[in-house]
């Protein structure tokens, strides 16, 4: 029986070092000043920090006026969508060790959308869009009673990818069509008609389908891919105008 | 990232839907199309003026008029002129609607577009369908072989 003995020193986790980084962000107090100027802060960060912690530790140490938005902090919400490095990403999902931290981190507010603050857009020209192709069920025929409407398997995988959208903007702001033409109606809510377009609970794709045929709908996306690039749900949103497209033209889901 | 990305130049509510037709939709469709067909029209040309025979080195006068004489020939060089001007333009006009910020310039630059588009159709088309192969009075190691039984 041999005896037990601590040959190795228990093993000490490897310490995450922190650093300095220097974040730059596009500021703007419609109040004071009458352009963007940009602002330069040095923060302490671990990698394992996201910019979202960096913007929180700017606002609670270093200037408390520093305005963006943030809800769930998770991911899901769709709150803090801002342009980081010059790609629209969450601000919540962005780890500071994928980013190069040697040179600073520029953060502005996602671009196409009137700035009212700092970080902050106006969303309303993206949620009217969103609204104007019926973003919601639309069946005549009333389930039983205590049932639901039945889907298989496969009807459902069908528009999956489209139900992931989390309507955070960072698709349409990153769509130069929509930079320079704001009745475009954007990625965004393209993808949100999708979604209801190709669910066979769904009973009025056609009308969705005739609003998204307009001179500003579909045929203005010229597949550059940034806001597939730019998704944070990762969603094929390219793909999913392109379905759109090939239904309108046959004329059908 | 420095740059700046201004508001859009149009307004962000869409005016009622007019009736016709969908040029955005037809243009769309238009430019797939005649993509695809460009592909097999240019690809062609080049090959067979560049590589088949005696390459680069058989092209001059001669070579270009006895293809335009040949109506297979003239076919595939009207399809492709047009199919091509019309393509270009309509991304030009695409590229003008992009970049473009004011009405005015915007307005100049496709007039210019669509003026140049159609003189080259025309003058092009004109070519294919009234070109001499034999001129009077040319050389006659200069001009198609056929020249000399007429």
């Amino acid at each position: 029986m041999s005896t037990a003995t601590i040959d190795n020193k228990p093993a000490i986790p490897e310490e995450i070092k922190s650093f300095t980084a220097t974040i730059i962000v596009r500021r703007f107090n419609p109040e004071v000043d009458d352009e963007p100027h940009w602002q330069d802060f040095d923060v302490q960060l671990y990698p394992t920090d996201r910019v979202l912690d960096a913007l929180h530790k700017i606002k609670w140490e270093q200037d408390g006026s520093l305005t963006f938005r943030r809800s769930c902090a998770h991911g899901i919400c769709g709150s803090d969508a801002m342009r980081i490095n010059g790609r629209n990403r969450l601000a919540c999902k962005t780890l500071m060790k994928d980013l190069d931290v040697t040179k600073p981190i520029y953060v502005e507010a996602i671009k196409g959308l009137p700035l009212e603050k700092d970080l902050i857009v106006d969303m309303e020209p993206f949620f009217d869009s969103f609204k104007a192709v019926q973003p919601f069920l639309m069946n005549s025929v009333t389930p039983v009673k205590g049932k639901e409407r039945i889907q298989t398997v496969a009807q459902r995988a069908r528009f999956d990818d489209t139900t992931k959208c989390i309507l955070c903007a960072a698709c349409t702001s990153s769509c130069p069509v929509f930079w320079t033409d704001g009745q475009y109606f954007g990625p965004a809510a393209i993808v949100n008609a999708h979604r209801f377009i190709f669910d066979s609970r769904d009973e009025n794709a056609a009308v969705r389908l005739d609003i998204l045929n307009d001179k500003e709908g579909v045929w203005r996306c010229r597949t550059t891919f940034n806001c597939t690039e730019a998704c944070p749900r990762g969603i094929q949103v390219t793909q999913a105008i392109a379905e759109v497209k090939q239904a309108i033209m046959r004329g059908k889901a | 990232m420095t740059s700046t990305i201004e508001a859009p130049r149009s307004p962000y509510t869409r005016s009622a839907k007019k009736s016709g037709v969908n040029w955005e939709k037809w243009g769309w469709i238009y430019m797939r199309v005649s993509g695809v067909v460009l592909v097999v029209l240019i690809f062609g040309h080049l090959f067979v003026n560049l590589m088949i025979g005696e390459g680069v080195s058989a092209l001059n006068f001669a070579f270009v008029a006895g293809k335009l004489t040949n109506p297979f020939w003239m076919t595939w060089d009207i399809i492709m002129l047009w199919l091509a001007l019309i393509h270009g333009g309509n991304g030009m006009r695409t590229l003008v609607n992009d970049y473009a910020t004011s009405r005015m310039s915007r307005g100049i630059l496709k007039i210019a577009i669509l003026v140049s588009v159609v003189a080259l159709i025309v003058l092009g088309t004109l070519v294919v369908f009234t070109f001499d192969p034999c001129p009077a009075g040319a050389p006659a190691d200069l001009v198609a072989s056929f020249c000399k039984s007429l």
